[in-house]
């Protein structure tokens, strides 16, 4: 109940929560909630009833409880209320007994605290009066004491005063002395502790004085630093110790730097002047050590497996290259990097040490100088480099035997090396770069020489070739005696060795490229300094070493084989055929598989990444075919010019009208057979067979036969008649509709067949126009029929299609028909006797 | 646009030797000289109707020989020159003379030339006189004096140029000059021309593989091209327009111009044919078309603008450019014109050895093949077109 109470106190809302709980309120209020009804019942607690109430009126209460209850309940509401007024006085009771205890101890504690303050008291009046005894006395001593320590104070003040002029006094001797023992940092040092006061009080005569001589003494130091500077001898340390005491003494920075980099010029001069001194005798030397090289037989780039081995200029073998004239490219830039390199660097390190690095440890006058001096020190270092670069270059270029690149790669890579060093002292120096320059222009031109080596190789094993070809024939033909049988024989040995010709030549000029390629490899391989610089990760590659070296080369065999095809007709066939023939296989070959081969290999070895267009291979190929056609086209002409021009000179050179009657084929007509032959076993070594137009097994005899008897019965039978002429126009004419053209100079295939039906194409048809511009009498006419038949014999089997050899061979006797005044042609027996006959 | 066909007309004999009657200058007419060991050789006078496209013929009859080269005197329609073979059993001689051709060869001339026994009955040439050569060697060619006034010829016989004279209406022919070829072995002009510049007072010729230039009136070589071919030289022929400029062709089936100023290198050169070249002619007005005939049985027509008089094709004003008769020139472009082949003229089946522009119509040609072939082209039109406009 008295819960409740404090509950309805809180009722009324007054914060926000509370309107919260007022609204809810409310709501209960309406459905008239319990709770509510509790506190609406407590709000009526004015109820004089509430016997807890405020309002409690017992004359109320009485009454209204003997209105509404019984006898019992009045009794027991009586008893009940007895036993809590009884606990309510027992309660009361407890409290009051309870505060007056308390009340007692409160009053004894007071009075305990009473009697000790008034002992605090007496205590607290002692110190006071022994505090300002204190003072008092205190106060005494201070007065006493004052006096001598100012004395003290002053003693001493005049005790360090004494000790610096003492030191000042003693400085110009001390001075002295350290000159007099050479330590001059001391000096130095010393000198700079007395340098402001002295300046500070030189309006003294005495300090002035010392000042005077100090200077004069110090001027002295200075000299002989400067004289030690200049003097070369020193140590580098020793000149760094130099010029730190000069800048100390403010000697001007920029004329150190000056002075420094002008001693160091002239021993870095003498460094390049001993590394021109070793170029020169090589200069004077040099154009006989380059001509023996090249027309030595060891100068030429060899094939022989000794090739890779460098062609040593200190070999013994040749007096002109003594070892003292000439030091090798390695040697020699070894020497540039120990002597001229190294000591820059030192130079370098050095003054950045003196100059450029210095602690800011020193006054405003320095605060310049690192610029000035780095300035400087790019301008000595470029003009100096500047002077080894174009020694070194002119080395390199001296290095045009292409035996041995390792070497040259080695020097160039420890060239490329030491010059990184500058780089590191020298950040943002131009050298480095210059240096990587040099490297790349030296391998271009390396490249070229190569390409150049290839070149002249290449034109050398033609020589060779040539050589080859002619050697044996020229031995076959005297020991043959000039007998007709004896020029096929010798040929033939010359012949035989054709393919073998054909693959030593292609062996070694791949051996060859290999070995360039190997040793232009080297400028790539992995550790060479230079070679991870972009330009020999890809242009090198790419253009230089694809592009100017294998590609051109590949080129420039194309290209020298066209030339023989051009100007050999001008100058009447000075290439022997065999050689056209030979190199028209070779780049044949080179088409079908060894250009994708070689630039395969390229590609490989250099891990050619084509940023760039570069030349394909189908390109190349295409050139390498158009060669092989060229050239095989020329072969062709050329040999059927030869027989050509003995066929023509036969005709022309015979009296045909008067000539007796066949008893033999004239020997020219062997002479066709056998080149023809000889030409047939050459073609064959190096191309293949060809197809032929299918013709029956016993064709020699037989289509022979069919020639003879059918064929050219039937042309000449009706010449006998008065309508002649119209008739064999008609023949021939019927002929010819059915007979496809015949082009004489036209392109061959590449198989043996087809170039020698190019061959015979052309010798017949030769033989076909001096026939019609000769006049024959009747025994010419046999002759021809007889030479025909024999022809006939022996060729066919050589041509893709027999028919154009009958063909041809027809038009011939047909022309000499035409052209003869008695057309009395010879019995086919006959004929076929004197052709067995030989 | 359609060309006309070309039209063709068939020998009975063998034939080498062509000309067009150089004097004409109305009628189209070619000259053509047959070779027959067995029978009368005849000289084919061959008139071409441009209008219907129709031949006519008449023949006479060469009873001399076989004729080798055949050539019309520019001055006077009638006269004509021959080498001729006189075959005996024995002997076979070139020798050559200067004919008339009788004046009523033309009323027989227009019976058709299907008929081949028309000549059953023909006339015969006369002889005015023989160029008298027996102490020089056999004669290769005879030339006249172009454009001149038909008195004088040189004819070429084995090592000699033999410059002649002829008088009395051409009765008499006397030699006024002669130069001889001397050196090692047998030389033998294969062929000359008579340059129509320099006031007609120079030769070409040809021996093996050289051409050679001559002066007339001192009868000294002027030039020499050595190895002008790989092979034989087979013709020559002039520029028309432009003095210093020679054609050459040969048996290395090249045909090579030459500025005759610097013989070191051909100012250009063909390689068409796929045999000999027997015959080069510059067109006589228009001497970028340039014809070969070849033993492989072609006939080539060539457009070489870049050396020719007129490298930059005709300069005409735009107004100029109306639309002329066939409405042909919107083919006209005004892009520089390109040296290049034309045509190739295949209707021949045996060697062609002899080709001539006509000398009355610019724009026709005709060849000769040794079957007796002769065929008559015309240049395309297109090109003809584009020449002219």
């Amino acid at each position: 109940m008295d819960g409740d109470v404090s509950n309805a106190d809180t009722t009324p809302p007054d914060s926000d929560p509370a309107r919260k709980r007022r609204v809810h309120g409310m709501l209960k209020l309406y459905y008239g909630l319990n709770e509510e009804g509790k506190t609406v019942d407590q709000a009526e607690s004015l109820d004089p009833c509430d016997i807890n109430g405020p309002h409690f009126d017992p004359e109320v209460y009485l009454n209204k409880l003997r209105r509404e209850c019984s006898l019992g309940e009045l009794m027991d509401q009586e008893s009940c209320m007895v036993k809590q007024i009884r606990s309510l006085d027992s309660d009361m009771q407890t409290l009051v007994y309870e505060n007056y205890n308390k009340f007692i101890s409160a009053t004894d504690t007071i009075r305990k605290m009473k009697n000790d303050f008034k002992k605090m008291e007496d205590e607290m009046d002692c110190l006071t009066t022994n505090m300002a005894a204190i003072t008092v006395f205190s106060a005494r001593i201070s007065g006493t004491l004052q006096d001598q320590h100012a004395q003290i104070t002053k003693l001493s003040g005049v005790h360090t005063l004494l000790r610096k002029l003492q030191f000042l006094f003693e400085l110009p001797a001390r001075l002295n002395k350290c000159l007099e023992l050479q330590a001059y940092a001391q000096a130095v040092t010393s000198h700079r502790r007395a340098r402001c006061v002295l300046q500070q009080y030189s309006h003294m005569p005495s300090f002035r004085g010392i000042q005077d001589d100090c200077h004069a003494i110090m001027d002295k130091l200075a000299q002989e630093l400067r004289q030690k500077f200049r003097d070369g001898g020193s140590s580098a340390k020793d000149l760094s110790e130099c010029v730190e005491l000069l800048l100390q003494l403010d000697e001007p920075a920029e004329e150190l730097c000056d002075k420094f980099l002008t001693h160091a010029r002239s021993r870095l001069e003498a460094d390049l002047l001993g590394l021109e001194a070793e170029l020169r005798p090589v200069l004077s030397i040099g154009p006989t050590s380059v001509v023996v090289p090249s027309t030595g037989p060891a100068g030429r780039l060899s094939a022989t497996p000794t090739a890779g081995s460098p062609i040593d200029p200190t070999s013994p073998g040749n007096p002109f290259l003594s070892p003292s004239s000439r030091t090798d490219i390695l040697e020699f830039i070894d020497r540039g990097c120990n002597e001229f390199v190294s000591s820059l660097c030192l130079v370098i390190a050095s003054y950045q040490e003196l100059f450029v690095n210095r602690p800011q440890e020193s006054n405003l006058a320095y605060k310049n100088i690192p610029q000035m001096a780095v300035g400087k020190l790019h301008a000595f270092v470029d003009s100096l480099a500047a002077r080894y670069f174009s020694l070194v270059e002119r080395r390199i270029q001296e290095e045009k035997s292409v035996g041995d690149n390792s070497l040259l790669v080695r020097a160039l890579d420890r060239f490329h090396r030491r010059l990184q060093a500058v780089a590191k002292l020298l950040p943002g120096s131009a050298v480095p770069s210059q240096g990587t320059e040099i490297v790349v222009r030296a391998a271009r031109e390396r490249v070229k020489q190569y390409l150049a080596a290839l070149q002249s190789f290449y034109l050398d094993s033609l020589t060779d070739v040539r050589q080859a070809l002619a050697a044996p024939r020229l031995g076959g033909s005297s020991a043959g005696g000039g007998s007709h049988l004896g020029v096929p024989a010798a040929g033939k040995d010359a012949l035989a060795s054709l393919p073998e010709l054909l693959s030593s030549l292609s062996a070694s000029i791949l051996n060859q490229i290999k070995t360039v390629l190997a040793s232009v490899h080297l400028f790539t391989a992995k550790d060479i300094t230079f070679s991870n610089k972009p330009y020999f990760k890809g242009e090198f590659c790419s253009q230089g070493v694809r592009e100017s070296l294998v590609v051109n080369f590949i080129k420039f065999v194309c290209q020298s084989s066209r030339q023989f095809c051009e100007s050999a007709v001008d100058r009447g066939g000075s290439t022997p055929p065999a050689l056209l023939l030979l190199l028209s296989r070779l780049c044949l070959d080179y088409e079908t598989s060894t250009i994708s081969y070689i630039l395969t290999l390229t590609d490989e070895q250099f891990l050619v990444q084509h940023h760039s267009p570069v030349t394909a291979v189908t390109a190349l190929c295409g050139e390498a075919r158009e060669a092989a056609q060229k050239l095989l086209n020329h072969y062709v002409k050329v040999q059927g010019l030869i027989i050509s021009q003995m066929l023509r000179k036969s005709v022309e050179t015979r009296d045909w009208v008067n000539t007796i009657e066949p008893r033999n084929v004239r020997a020219v007509m062997k002479r066709v057979v056998e080149d023809t032959t000889s030409i047939d076993v050459q073609v064959g070594l190096l191309y293949e067979e060809g197809v032929r137009k299918a013709h029956s097994s016993d064709s020699s005899k037989r289509t022979f036969s069919v020639y003879s008897s059918s064929r050219q019965q039937s042309r000449y039978t009706p010449s006998y008649t008065p309508s002649a002429p119209m008739d064999t126009n008609l023949m021939s004419n019927i002929h010819k509709l059915f007979s496809e053209r015949i082009d004489i100079f036209s392109p061959v295939e590449f198989n043996k067949v087809s170039v020698l039906t190019g061959i015979i194409k052309i010798s017949l048809k030769t033989f076909l126009e001096c026939v019609r511009l000769r006049t024959f009498g009747r025994y010419g006419l046999q002759q021809i029929q007889v030479d025909c038949h024999y022809l006939q014999m022996y060729l066919w089997r050589f041509v893709s299609d027999e028919n154009l050899v009958h063909f041809l061979l027809d038009e011939i006797v047909g022309s000499t028909a035409h052209r003869c005044l008695d057309p009395a042609p010879m019995e086919q027996s006959v004929i076929e006797v004197i052709c067995e006959r030989g | 646009m359609e060309d006309d066909a070309p039209v063709i007309y068939g020998l009975e004999f063998q034939a080498r030797a062509l000309t067009s009657q150089t004097a004409e200058s109305d009628a189209i007419r070619f000259l053509v000289g047959t070779q027959s060991l067995k029978f009368d050789n005849q000289i084919h006078i061959i008139d071409f109707d441009d209008e219907n496209n129709i031949i006519s013929k008449s023949v006479l009859q060469h009873e001399a020989g076989e004729i080798w080269h055949i050539s019309a005197s520019p001055a006077d329609k009638a006269v004509l020159t021959t080498c001729y073979n006189i075959t005996s059993e024995s002997r076979v001689v070139t020798s050559s003379a200067v004919w008339r051709m009788p004046p009523e060869w033309e009323s027989g001339s227009h019976e058709s030339p299907d008929d081949p026994h028309n000549s059953h009955n023909p006339q015969s040439l006369d002889l005015l006189c023989h160029l008298d050569n027996s102490a020089h060697g056999n004669a290769s060619c005879v030339l006249w004096e172009p454009m001149g006034d038909g008195k004088r010829v040189i004819s070429l016989a084995d090592n000699h140029a033999l410059l002649w004279d002829l008088t009395e209406s051409s009765t008499q022919a006397t030699i006024s000059s002669s130069a001889t070829l001397e050196g090692k072995g047998q030389l033998k002009f294969t062929s000359g021309k008579w340059s129509p510049h320099h006031n007609c007072t120079q030769l070409a010729t040809a021996n093996d593989t050289a051409i050679r230039g001559w002066d007339l009136r001192t009868m000294k070589q002027i030039y020499c091209i050595e190895n002008a071919h790989g092979q034989l030289v087979r013709d020559l022929d002039f520029n028309p327009n432009k003095q210093y400029y020679l054609a050459s062709c040969g048996d290395d089936c090249k045909v090579k111009f030459w500025d005759v100023r610097n013989i070191s290198e051909p100012v250009k050169t063909l390689e068409e044919h796929s045999h000999w070249v027997w015959s080069v002619r510059y067109n006589h007005s228009h001497d970028q078309l340039v014809l070969t005939g070849s033993s492989d049985s072609r006939v080539i027509l060539s457009n070489m603008v870049s050396i020719s008089s007129e490298p930059f094709g005709h300069l005409v004003d735009d107004d100029d450019l109306s639309d002329g008769e066939d409405n042909h020139n919107d083919e006209k472009t005004k892009e520089p014109l390109q040296d290049s082949i034309i045509s190739m003229y295949e209707e021949h089946e045996d060697s062609v050895y002899a080709i001539e522009w006509s000398s009355a119509d610019p724009w026709l040609f005709a060849s000769l093949s040794y079957d007796g072939r002769l065929v008559i082209n015309r240049v395309p039109r297109a090109l003809k077109y584009r020449i002219l406009l």
